[in-house]
């Protein structure tokens, strides 16, 4: 059915708009900008700041553009004195009440409240007064909350409950002395938060941010007797150029590499090996499973967000969880035993880093399953924006970098592990080897068209060989939670399912580059970030997984069969039901 | 189950049975000892008077007398109050050792226990109720039934046209014709805004929908504010029937009662009440046989002030925090899990069953031109007669402080009245002779408000008062919205430097800025109208502000930091009521010489500014 046409006027400019849009999107689209705090599209449109307010002509009170809808004959005023007054106060009394240590705040220069001072021209506040006074919370291996610097947007409180269904935060207390807080004003260490990170990638300030280890990885660089190794996760590649001014979705990863070498790191290998042997490991375990009547769906675990959820929120599903552990884990332990072994190194002088788009893969390494003779797989996590710090740190001109390549010999990978960053990436890449071990054959179409795109839940039925097999691809919890309801009340006949847990996958994972609501409301970034993935994938030489020559010389070298003994000891785990609040 | 005709078969019963409670000159033996049960006098401990002379009753083998629990009289300052019908003998004060001598003389023997009797303000004994001053000028209509009957006893609502109004709704009119009544009888919404009800009933009808809801508004929070309270105390069947009318003329079957779990006496009643209408099937399936149903539940408050503001309140309801949404959409469009919902305040119900059985035309005579009916007030503060008053709408502020309040106490003078609690402003002296209703109190900067009504004698700050109030809104804003969460805090915090000898006029500034920034950027309307107090009483009383500014003084004493306590020698007789009272004994001085007052010693604690009788002391 067509829709509706509204026609308005927006500071005297004729609009003609879809019935049921706002006037925020309207103005939008009329070229007229509207200042926005708290708004997220589609996440936060709850209208609380007040920013964004404008005068309607007839209307007693201002309007909230950010969520009320345009009116046929409306005549909107954005800018009128009245509204740049009240703006103005709005804007004082947001920053009378927040802490304003620009310099050495992590956000420094990807603001939208320094954004809305520099553009209100602010050079006072004039209502001082009593400031909230909050515990900074740092006891997660992962996040650090420091209300100190909130605005009360609840942009975080809107994606962990509508978007991830968490709901780990929300809204305490009253008035003045409201903050954001979990359950009892606990730790979000110690409640049902999974680490997912949606809630800094959401914060327009600096309230919330990674827990840094940044200072740990500089420290091992400048030991000599250590030796750091470091590896990159599939997503950081498309996004590392947003930091340094590139356009969204620029794959980045020879400017990567050499900015990493620069940085001194002995070894710079690529996690899309470990996403090589996830596969092979992940592979075999769904044709064992399939074959030997076993707990089907198989359901991916390489988001150690979603299996922190799982653990939490479905125990009961547990027995369905691959028991691989996330590539870069995979390939911690590989570097510190094989790697270790054919290069005579003592695995304890070997200090493992990963570069993660992910914020809970800080928790997953210090989980105590994830250790191999004592010593952890990975020592130390840092986020694409920690790298990216680091870059800038070590004053390195990221942008004028030649390519260079990663080390040799672990650094080959196919592109079946170049899409793991993508939400259907790790389904994909398993289907090419599953389909081509089962069958014998090689595959006409490696492409599984149905499975890629930003959709939150992608269901597809994929024949391997004469078999029909029904997969199930979902990203972001709150999609996660659909499909576990459906397996938990045993609608689903699922027999492979692929989860990550934010929406859209690791290339949109909670520690990539943030974006501006701005940015987010008019860019599909998700979508740029995934096409550089898949257009990776298809410029690689080596597009499956088990095609991989490296991956198969290690398995005949060292670990032997996929599934076998040593792939258990390395590259396997094992999950446990988890308390939501341990307190 | 009960029929209609059942139904006027125990209204014709019951009523004879009950006559004796309103006709005060009719000839019978039986006496009703009526004893107030609500939450003022159940404080007072009036649940034990009740025991106390139904033991008596029972020991003695007293025939012909019953006690009744009742809703509130009005008067609460003279509580508990006990009043014998037929022939209307208010007893005030009383206690359970006052029982004996009640049935011994004034039941068995026909005497009046003098020294229980009430005094009026002139120090008159009053005999029978309606000789109190207190009652003269007051119009029991939405308190028609409190203290009037049982609350707990759906019968004897029957008995006084209770469902009788349903009846003759569900039988003979339309939803259309409901409605119409409504519109033309004026009434308007008493929770505050005064948005005229049957348009409001109009627009909610007018939306289609697989579902509405009927939602009454029992989240009285003002401070100082008991109206609602005493109506579902003291006749909740009536605000039942209304809102099963109202959910017939607007198409919805399912209503809920949001109420303030800090009033568990009228939470209990109402949900006694809900009980026996279902018996009755006055609530539930099929009403009266026809094909509407309509059933109630409540729904309890935690306390929050803003969960009196409809949205905010729907939220509630839902489960959710108690914050509101930005409007519109409006209720009656999208309210409770988006489905179109009527708002109504408990005095609005209250009214409803009144209309429909006395007509539009009846209704819209009380009252002035563009405010009809009657308005309950819950009078407070410094006045002489506190309590529950009902008054035709153009009653003049003067006539209730004065006429119905008995004046004020201590030989003080009026300073100013407060409408509309936190979100309304004060009336001034020179304001005394307008005309209670919506559109006057605007004018003169305050509001109707729900019907806190607060009087101010002339030891009160007006600075300090706006930061009371600020206090108030401060600690119950939600949260949500950028200027009433931080807005409001600066405003108070200027107030607070104010108070405390530290403004400028710098800071007076400011204040007023904010005073035009909030009403116009707040989402809700605690936030809208928060300034309001400060917004009155710059208004009337600037030269306070600027005393507390300019020359660090407050006139009353009231702002400790600023009061500099002296005793004026001319004016002091040395009657030493104030060395008697000081609680620090600051004050010195011989009988019947000027007294003095050492600073050194001195809280500042005022009591000697309200205690002196010849307002020596400031």
């Amino acid at each position: 059915m067509e829709k509706k046409m509204v026609n308005l006027k927006i500071d005297d400019k004729d609009v003609c708009v879809e019935e049921g849009t706002t006037i925020l999107a309207a103005a939008r689209q009329a070229g007229i900008d509207i200042p926005t705090l708290c708004f997220l599209k589609d996440i936060n449109e709850i209208g609380d700041c007040r920013m964004c307010i404008t005068e309607v002509e007839g209307r007693k009170g201002f309007a909230t553009s950010c969520i009320q809808k345009v009116e046929e004959g409306m005549n909107v005023k954005t800018h009128s004195p009245a509204v740049m007054e009240a703006r103005r106060t709005i804007l004082d009394l947001i920053l009378s009440n927040h802490q304003r240590d620009c310099l050495t705040c992590t956000r420094n220069g990807n603001c939208e409240l320094q954004n809305l001072a520099v553009k209100f021209n602010v050079t006072g506040v004039e209502y001082e007064g009593e400031r909230n006074k909050h515990n900074i919370d740092e006891i997660s291996p992962a996040i650090v909350r420091d209300f100190n610097k909130c605005i009360l947007c609840r942009r975080c409180v809107a994606v962990c409950k509508n978007i991830q269904k968490v709901g780990a935060i929300d809204c305490i207390n009253r008035g003045f002395s409201s903050c954001i807080s979990t359950v009892g004003d606990h730790s979000l260490n110690d409640v049902n938060c999974t680490f997912c990170g949606q809630c800094i990638e959401a914060c327009p300030v600096g309230a919330l941010r990674e827990k840094d280890s940044t200072k740990e990885v500089w420290q091992k660089l400048k030991d000599p007797e250590t030796m750091v190794i470091v590896q990159t996760a599939p997503a950081v590649r498309v996004a590392l150029g947003e930091e340094f001014g590139m356009p969204i979705g620029t794959n980045v990863t020879g400017k990567m590499v050499a900015s990493l070498k620069r940085l001194g790191f002995d070894k710079v290998f690529d996690t899309n090996t470990g996403a090589d042997f996830t596969i092979m490991e992940e592979g075999t375990e769904f044709i064992e499973r399939l074959k030997n009547n076993g707990n089907l769906p198989l359901i991916t675990s390489c988001s150690p967000g979603w299996v922190k959820y799982i653990e939490m929120n479905y125990p009961e599903n547990i027995k369905y969880l691959s028991s691989c552990k996330s590539p870069h884990e995979m390939y911690g332990a590989i570097l510190k035993t094989y790697y270790a072994e054919k290069n005579n190194i003592d695995p304890k002088k070997i200090f493992v880093v990963s570069i993660m788009p992910c914020i809970a893969k800080k928790y997953e390494r210090q989980r105590n399953e994830l250790k191999n003779n004592g010593l952890y797989d990975v020592d130390s996590v840092i986020t694409t924006r920690e790298l990216a710090r680091m870059i800038k740190q070590a004053n390195i001109e990221f942008t004028s970098l030649e390519d260079e390549k990663f080390d040799d010999p672990l650094g080959e990978a196919s592109g079946a592990g170049a899409i793991f960053g993508v939400t259907g990436g790790v389904m994909e890449a398993a289907l090419r080897t599953v389909s081509e071990v089962l069958t014998g054959k090689e595959l006409d179409k490696i492409d599984f068209e149905q499975v890629r795109g930003q959709k939150g839940i992608k269901r597809a039925s994929v024949k391997i060989g004469d078999k029909e097999v029904k997969v199930v691809v979902a990203s972001g919890l709150g999609n996660a939670q659909t499909i576990m309801e459906e397996i938990k009340s045993g609608k689903a006949d699922y027999q492979f399912v692929e989860i990550m847990a934010c929406p859209g996958g690791c290339i949109m994972g909670g520690g990539q580059p943030i974006k501006s609501a701005k940015i987010r409301e008019t860019v599909d970034v998700g979508a740029e970030r995934a096409a550089a993935m898949y257009s990776i994938d298809e410029k690689s030489v080596i597009r499956k997984s088990h095609e991989n020559p490296i991956i198969k010389k290690i398995y005949k070298e060292y670990i032997g069969e996929p599934g076998g003994h040593i792939a258990h000891e390395l590259l396997h785990t094992h999950y446990s039901e988890m308390e939501k609040y341990r307190i | 189950m009960k029929s209609i005709k059942e139904i006027e078969e125990i209204r014709i019963k019951k009523r004879k049975e009950l006559d004796l409670r309103v006709n005060v000159n009719l000839s019978t033996k039986e006496k009703h000892i009526l004893v107030c049960q609500g939450t003022g006098c159940t404080s007072s401990k009036s649940p034990e008077i009740i025991e106390e002379f139904k033991r008596i009753i029972k020991e003695k083998n007293v025939d012909n007398v019953r006690v009744i629990k009742t809703g509130c009289f009005g008067l609460c300052a003279k509580g508990p109050i006990v009043i014998i019908r037929p022939e209307d003998t208010f007893y005030a004060m009383i206690t359970k050792e006052d029982c004996l001598e009640i049935i011994e003389k004034h039941i068995l023997n026909g005497e009046l226990v003098e020294r229980l009797l009430c005094k009026d303000v002139d120090g008159t004994l009053v005999k029978k109720l309606d000789e109190l001053n207190f009652y003269k000028k007051q119009k029991r209509i939405a308190l028609k039934n409190c203290g009037v009957i049982n609350p707990e006893d759906i019968d004897e609502y029957i008995a006084f046209d209770g469902y009788k109004a349903l009846e003759k709704v569900l039988m003979e009119m339309t939803p259309e014709e409901v409605i119409e009544e409504i519109t033309k009888s004026g009434l308007r919404g008493r929770g505050g805004a005064g948005f005229p009800t049957g348009k409001k009933w109009f627009l909610t009808r007018n939306v289609e929908a697989d579902q509405k809801y009927v939602v009454c508004n029992a989240d009285e929070g003002d401070p100082g504010a008991f109206m609602d309270r005493s109506i579902l105390e003291g006749d909740p069947h009536s605000v039942i029937e209304a809102m099963i009318i109202a959910g017939y003329s607007i198409g919805a079957t399912k209503g809920y009662i949001y109420v303030r779990a800090e009033y568990p006496i009228a939470v209990h009643r109402f949900d006694v009440a809900i009980k026996q209408a279902r018996e009755y099937n006055l609530l539930g399936k099929n009403i009266f046989g026809t094909d509407f149903s309509f059933d109630i539940e409540i729904r309890l408050g935690a306390g929050a002030f803003v969960c009196g503001e409809e949205t905010a309140l729907l939220e509630s309801i839902e489960g959710r925090r108690g914050q509101p949404r930005v409007k519109p959409p409006y209720p009656a469009n999208s309210g409770l899990w988006g489905k179109p919902t009527l708002i109504n305040n408990v005095e609005t119900f209250a009214n409803i069953t009144r209309i429909i059985l006395n007509g539009a035309e009846w209704y819209s005579k009380i009252g002035t031109e563009t405010s009809k009916g009657t308005k309950v007030f819950a009078l407070g503060g410094n006045v002489i007669n506190t309590g529950l008053v009902e008054v035709p709408m153009g009653t003049t502020l003067r006539e209730i402080v004065y006429d119905i309040g008995g004046g004020i106490p201590n030989n003080r003078d009026f300073k100013a009245a407060q409408t509309g609690g936190p979100s309304g402003g004060c009336i001034p002296k020179e304001h005394l002779d307008t005309p209670i209703d919506y559109e006057s109190l605007k004018e003169i900067g305050s509001m109707m408000g729900s019907g806190g009504l607060i009087v101010m004698d002339d030891s009160k700050c007006m600075v300090n008062l706006a930061k009371f109030y600020l206090e108030f809104t401060v600690d119950e804003s939600c949260g949500k919205c950028t200027p009433c969460r931080i807005g409001t805090k600066r405003m108070l915090e200027i107030l607070e430097k104010i108070c405390n000898g530290e403004g400028s006029l710098e800071d007076l500034r400011k204040l007023e800025e904010l005073t035009i920034t909030i009403p116009k950027t707040a989402i809700c309307g605690l936030g809208q109208t928060a300034p309001n107090p400060v917004i009155s009483t710059l208004k009337y009383f600037r030269d306070e502000y600027l005393e507390h500014i300019k020359y660090k003084k407050c006139r009353t004493g009231e702002c400790k930091a600023l009061a500099k306590i002296q005793i004026d020698p001319e004016k002091c007789r040395g009657c030493g009521i104030c060395k008697k009272n000081c609680p620090v004994n600051a004050i010195s001085g011989e009988v019947k010489m000027p007294h003095h007052i050492d600073e050194d010693i001195c809280i500042k604690c005022g009591t000697c500014i309200s205690k002196c009788p010849f307002k020596a002391i400031g």
